[in-house]
């Protein structure tokens, strides 16, 4: 146990991935421990699902590897899938299935069981406070709701790292502020990596910060070192530096 | 094992929880009731048999079927949910059975559910029951085969319209490959060898010796070489274009 606590959390190395012609992510390379939470940020196809894909095992890398507790994600996929929770993006679930009848799914494929099954489904449900939607189909729900169902499944079998393509999108403030608790209480002991465009998130409960844009990362470090870029200490600023090269006042 | 069973829960779970389960077997039944009395000649032929039934299940099939598996893959595509599924840890032939197998059930259901008529058979006269069960064994098997072909189909694409369309035209060319229709195109050309193949591959004629009571063991394995094929194609299918 005692080499596997050593390992990082996630390897991410030389990444490479091309979609017929395009080059959607350029050799990217870092790494995440335990108790981290990286915030992934970058403009729009920059490259962020698709990096988050080749780790969750759903897309395989072009080129580069990605290791998760030491386990090459194309050669044990379903290893590292066990470890992983994943929110994708839009957080797709069955429409036509009830809240607590899609997370006993989750957690029937998660490998619980019996009572532990309904039990930990129960936890969740109160958790993230999902208990007035149980008995409704996850089709009639709001969008803030059906993200809440999204981050529930993500966290069921309480992972070891979690990956979350933009959790609080369309979510109102007073879910944004739950969401980010959420996180923020569960960073103690799991990796995190979430990719966002609100950068007050990245202050709100990220450790530290990568940013990527046309595919290649342009920044690795922790928050005040991502503001320390720009001159007037500005998040913002610092953001637009990096991704356009010219300063915006 | 376990997740192929969780899969096919859900997958059964969808279809009951909408109307497509619902449209399908009423479709299914009515259809066939239709054949079998107006176009069957069912009272005219005055025969204890139920090949008035049975005969018409292959034209059934090549619209029905590919409605039922249209929307295997095609569906998870668009919405996204095939991500959500391909992350947790299944492997793509877990999905692909239990998906598959869901869809075979509920065909399977429909098929049950039409056993008014052979309550109605027995009750008029006296037919030959290990017949109609044989015949009922290789509608299934038929039904499973065309499954098989439209949910690879299905995976190809994300709209169900094209998934559609292009199940039934396949489905209908392993249909018919033991007729003039596709035979003459190789006829002149095409060594002896390649036509017996074709031939060969005819759902029409395995499922023809089924229907008459005669269960062959060749017929069982062309019907199991058929599923694992396109399964198997299924398969490689989704890994090939689960990113697109």
């Amino acid at each position: 146990m005692v080499s596997e606590n050593s390992l990082p959390a996630i390897e991410v190395k030389n990444l490479d991935r091309y979609f017929g012609p395009i080059h959607a992510v350029r050799d990217i390379s870092f790494s995440i421990n335990p108790g981290e939470v990286l915030g992934f940020l970058g403009p729009n196809g920059a490259g962020k699902s698709t990096t988050m894909k080749m780790i969750t095992g759903f897309l395989e890398p072009s080129g580069g590897s990605v290791r998760v507790n030491g386990h090459n994600v194309v050669e044990e996929p379903i290893k590292i899938k066990k470890a992983i929770g994943y929110l994708p993006e839009g957080a797709p679930s069955y429409g036509e299935m009830r809240v607590r009848d899609f997370l006993l799914f989750v957690a029937e494929i998660r490998g619980l069981t019996g009572s532990n099954k309904a039990q930990r489904v129960d936890e969740i449900i109160k958790e993230i406070n999902l208990e007035g939607v149980v008995d409704q189909s996850i089709e009639t729900l709001s969008k803030g709701y059906k993200r809440r169902v999204g981050v529930a499944q993500s966290i069921l079998h309480d992972p070891e790292i979690l990956i979350m393509d933009e959790p609080t999108d369309g979510l109102d403030p007073n879910q944004k502020h739950e969401v980010r608790k959420l996180i923020k209480d569960m960073s103690a002991n799991k990796a995190i990596v979430i990719s966002t465009h609100i950068l007050e998130e990245v202050d709100a409960v990220c450790t530290r910060a990568i940013i990527i844009a046309k595919g290649k990362l342009l920044f690795d470090g922790t928050p005040e070192e991502l503001r320390s870029q720009s001159s007037n200490n500005d998040i913002d600023d610092a953001f637009r530096k990096i991704t356009t090269g010219s300063e915006v006042a | 094992m376990n997740n192929i069973i969780a899969i096919l829960k859900r997958e059964l779970y969808g279809y009951f929880a909408t109307p497509v389960a619902y449209v399908f077997i009423v479709i299914f039944l009515f259809l066939s009731g239709l054949f079998t009395f107006y176009m069957g000649g069912f009272y005219e032929r005055n025969q204890a048999d139920l090949i008035a039934f049975f005969s018409f299940h292959p034209i059934l099939y090549l619209f029905l079927i590919p409605a039922i598996s249209m929307r295997l893959w095609s569906e998870e595509r668009k919405s996204g949910t095939i991500e959500l599924m391909l992350t947790l840890p299944i492997t793509t032939a877990d999905a692909v059975i239990g998906k598959f197998l869901a869809a075979w059930v509920f065909a399977g259901i429909a098929l049950a559910l039409t056993f008014p008529i052979w309550i109605t058979v027995n009750y008029l006269g006296d037919p030959d029951n290990t017949v109609i069960l044989a015949s009922y064994i290789g509608s299934f098997l038929m039904a499973g085969g065309f499954l098989a072909i439209g949910s690879c189909i299905s995976a190809l694409t994300k709209s169900q319209v094209i998934a559609f369309v292009i199940s039934v035209v396949i489905c209908f060319l392993f249909y018919v490959s033991g007729t003039p229709i596709v035979l003459n195109f190789f006829t002149g050309w095409a060594p002896e060898a390649l036509i017996n193949a074709v031939s060969a591959m005819s759902v029409l004629t395995h499922a023809d010796s089924i229907q008459k009571g005669i269960i062959d063991i060749r017929d069982i394995i062309y019907f199991s070489v058929l599923i694992a094929f396109w399964l198997y194609a299924n398969v490689i299918t989704i890994e090939a274009k689960k990113a697109g």
